[in-house]
């Protein structure tokens, strides 16, 4: 995450694995910059949303990450690639 | 005859055992890897072994009885398309945490109390260590149970009067048991008290506790602080499919008769999308609607009779945790309404004014529920906001939960010709 | 009370128009919508303001004269309503007749620039490299239907004008022949004209006023993407056979596509025309080609979540041209509707020609291809 390995715990999503890494928040929202984490835990609110292997938009509350996943904080709106 | 059960939880595993007991072949999905929905989460289900279960699987769409499915890790642009074609579709959509905003609910540190218990029952993990739950219902009590059990210190405020619903004849030999369990928080909940605001510059650091009028106006408040605060003001249900199916509405619930028939032929429902009761309710409403789905010959007696026990307790409940319109005293002009698109108060009283006065004029003039999450989040608080400022109901508030995609998918995976499931 | 001179019926873009240039010319208007005001059709679209999709003819002259007029009527408006002057860019993959149409459109008098591949990936980034032609159009513009339909109608009502939203109109009163009032659900409204309004369901209202007109819904289908960064998409985009697709009435299905980004960061994808009179429920083919055809014009969107689908209704006529002035029937009886697709962009010199019409007043552009009684139009 954000260039630091994270050993997750097999099913854990990447948002309890920061989580219980003490991070708190890991995205800006793309008109006032404010920072954001997790708040409904359970999918719809969209506000945990990370960066996967180059792909935004990706609910850190729902993926389970596999083994060597590039996970990045994501900043306002961004483009795949 | 093929039933498809939409949702893992206890409504969806007790339609789909039922189903399966009738002689249907089933196929249940669910988002999740395991079986058991919020509820029994951290406890792995089982279903019947007949049933097929698509995990990690979404339901995306519903054209009729014809499901799009798509399986593989969250979000993720590579997950498998399936087409699922069914005789009979069963809805167990379940609800989620319902939130109303006070300033700063956006703040990092501030959950839904969903969220905590996923993440305390999920992943063993604490979202802090002192903890304020706050909101109202009986969900806040295993909740902060839960976070007990993590190591956090909890402090419950719950914004109504006496829970009226544990002197309800019927909970006591139902919830007896579930009371003791919470006996370690008896000293830890405060009645007619809420977090009426959020404090902090990129976290949450103190709330604002404040004792309420039983309309929820505020007397007065003192700061405390915390390291997280987790909110639920009861549930809201995830009624995408069901909307997109055409399946009609009663009071914000989809209809459905005794069997659990919703107003579309082949389309049945069970669990909190037709009526918040708890999972007891909710697994008896699934086993009824289920076997009816797969036409079993006779309906399971018992079921129904939970059913309507449970019914009259879900009501007794509902009728104890209002969730009143002082509510709204809470609110300051940049207080945050939509959280995506970072719609405030204030924002939302310029569309009004300017004549944005139904429900679709109105997202579309303010953006509120125009982001990523669809006003799952805030619709209904916006419906409610703009009311309360119209003097009326707000005309076409439908247009806060029609989604024809229940969830978002990639552009490559809408383009892909997905495989007919066999 | 007084009555008014005018009842316009609908207030979808086209009837605030209308409402809001006879407002303008002295008369006193009563506008009524059996819903919300601006929320059926007009709610429903881009907002486009195109000019490049048009052929030279009737259509075209109008497209040209409104797109003259919007920068004028806005700002005497004087409402923010998202007004972009992005410029339209025309891509094709294959053999094509784009430049040949181009030419035959600048003769008619648009601002149409063949471009090469190159000029049209410096235009957009992200565009496939597949392009072999380009035009670019500069004069293609967007503004946000919803936002305009509000500004047109606040202008009536600062004029006197009445604004009736919720009311049924349920036919119309006669005396010697003519209009005397219109019949509500919520009483008559006496008058001297009333104009119909009412986009797809101007056939429905025409019938209930005793002088039926052919109109019918095709239902068109956008795609909503997760907003972008700004700049992803910068212009309306679309690929040579849009023009084909909505000159054309034969298949129950056409999609052809258009991409563009909106002020809120998100991309809208359309464009499809169904004829499934006024079904709304989710064919997911429709979005599906929509999306195989967005992703072949710009790969990088392969990847990007959509959020949503919206879907609205359409006017047209037989013959697809719009339906604007009086009813031989019926004086006192007017008619402004069929733009199809492109209500929002032609919106601005119906309203003025129809207040022409009404008044008296030598029409700004030729109003005979309009005429209710054509072929095809006048059952």
């Amino acid at each position: 995450m954000d260039g630091e390995p994270f050993d997750v715990p097999e099913g854990r999503t990447i948002a309890a694995a920061l989580i219980a890494a003490g991070r708190v928040s890991w995205r800006t929202t793309r008109a006032g910059g404010r920072p954001r984490g997790v708040f409904c835990g359970i999918g719809v609110c969209f506000d945990c949303l990370v960066v996967v292997n180059g792909v935004p938009d990706v609910r850190a509350c729902q993926r389970v990450p596999a083994d060597g996943d590039v996970v990045r904080s994501q900043r306002g709106a961004e483009l795949p690639g | 005859m093929r039933v498809v059960v939409v949702g893992g939880g206890p409504a969806g595993l007790a339609a789909a055992d039922a189903a399966a007991r009738a002689g249907a072949e089933v196929v249940l999905v669910d988002s999740e890897r395991q079986l058991g929905g919020q509820y029994h989460r951290g406890t792995a289900q089982r279903a019947d072994p007949r049933v097929r279960h698509l995990p990690e699987s979404t339901a995306w769409a519903a054209e009729g009885l014809r499901l799009h499915v798509r399986t593989g890790p969250a979000d993720s642009p590579h997950r498998t398309g399936r087409v699922l074609d069914a005789d009979a579709v069963v809805l167990a959509t379940g609800a989620h945490d319902r939130v109303v905003p006070f300033p700063g609910w956006d703040l990092p540190g501030v959950y839904t109390a969903g969220a905590a218990q996923a993440l305390a029952k999920g992943h063993g993990v604490a979202v802090g260590r002192r903890v304020v739950v706050s909101g109202t219902g009986p969900f806040l009590l295993p909740v902060a149970s839960s976070l007990l059990d993590v190591g956090a210190t909890v402090t419950v405020l719950e914004a109504n009067g006496v829970t009226g619903w544990a002197r309800h004849p019927l909970a006591v030999p139902q919830k007896l048991p579930e009371l003791a369990r919470y006996a370690r928080l008896l000293g830890r909940v405060r009645l007619r008290t809420a977090v009426v605001a959020a404090h902090g510059d990129d976290r949450v650091t103190s709330v604002t506790v404040a004792r309420l009028r039983p309309d929820w106006t505020v007397c007065d408040g003192v700061r405390v602080a915390v390291d997280a605060v987790c909110v639920g003001h009861g549930f809201t249900p995830r009624l995408d499919l069901a909307v997109g199916l055409g399946c009609d509405l009663v009071d914000g619930f989809v209809r459905v008769d005794a069997v659990g028939a919703t107003s579309v032929r082949g389309v049945y429902a069970a669990g909190e999308i037709t009526g918040i009761g708890g999972a007891d309710l909710a697994a008896a409403e699934g086993e009824v609607a289920g076997a009816a789905a797969a036409r079993a010959p006779d309906p399971p007696i018992a079921a129904l009779r939970a059913i309507r026990r449970g019914r009259r307790f879900a009501a007794a409940l509902a009728a104890a945790h209002p969730v009143p319109t002082g509510r709204h005293g809470w609110l300051t002009p940049d207080t945050l309404l939509c959280r995506c698109e970072e719609v405030t108060v204030g924002d939302l009283h310029a569309a009004l004014d300017r004549g944005a006065a139904d429900g679709r004029t109105l997202k579309l003039v303010s953006r509120a529920g125009l982001g990523p999450c669809q006003g799952r989040t805030c619709g209904r608080e916006v419906a409610d906001l703009a009311a309360a400022r119209l003097g009326h109901p707000l005309p076409d508030a439908d247009a806060f939960h029609r989604r024809p995609f229940a969830t978002p998918l990639r552009l490559g995976e809408l383009a892909q010709h997905p495989e007919e499931d066999p | 009370m007084r009555y008014p001179d005018v009842v316009v019926v609908g207030a979808g873009v086209i009837g605030a128009a209308c409402a809001e240039a006879l407002s303008a010319a002295g008369l006193r208007v009563t506008v009524l919508d059996r819903g919300p005001l601006g929320a059926g059709t007009s709610a429903a679209g881009e907002g486009n303001v195109l000019v490049s999709d048009k052929e030279p003819g009737p259509e075209l002259d109008l497209a040209l004269a409104s797109l003259g007029r919007w920068p004028d009527l806005l700002a005497e408006l004087g409402a923010d309503v998202e007004w972009d002057p992005k410029g339209g860019l025309v891509v094709a993959t294959g053999d094509t007749a784009l430049t040949a149409f181009a030419e035959a459109q600048r003769a008619a008098g648009v601002d149409a620039r063949p471009i090469t591949p190159a000029e049209a990936f410096d235009l957009e980034p992200h565009l496939t490299r597949a392009v072999v032609a380009a035009v670019h159009y500069p004069q293609d513009a967007q503004l946000q239907p919803v936002l305009v339909t509000k500004a047109l109608l606040a202008a009536v009502r600062r004029r006197g004008g009445t604004l009736r939203p919720g009311v049924r109109a349920l036919g119309v009163r006669l005396a010697n022949g003519a209009v005397a009032a219109v019949r509500t659900d919520d009483g008559d409204v006496p008058c001297g004209a009333v104009v119909i309004a009412c986009g797809p369901w101007s056939g429905e209202v025409s019938t209930a006023f005793g002088a039926p007109i052919t109109v019918l819904p095709r239902r068109g289908v956008i795609l909503v993407t997760a907003p972008l960064p700004p700049g992803t998409v910068r212009h309306k985009v679309y690929d040579a056979d849009y023009v084909g697709a909505v000159a054309s009435g034969d298949a129950d299905l056409q999609v052809s596509t258009v991409v563009e980004s909106t002020a809120g960061g998100t991309v809208l994808i359309g464009s499809s025309r169904e004829r499934v009179g006024f079904d709304a429920s989710l064919r997911v083919e429709v979005p599906r080609a929509l999306a195989r055809r967005a992703v072949g014009l710009f790969p990088v969107l392969a990847d990007v979540q959509v959020l949503r689908a919206y879907g609205g209704f359409r006017p047209y006529a037989p013959d697809h041209l719009p339906v604007i002035g009086p009813d031989p029937r019926c004086p006192g009886l007017w008619h402004a509707t069929g733009h199809e697709g492109a209500g929002i962009g032609l919106a601005a010199a119906t309203g003025r020609l129809l207040a022409e019409l009404v008044t008296g007043v030598e029409p700004h552009v030729d109003a005979r291809p309009f005429r209710v009684d054509r072929p095809g139009v006048c059952a």
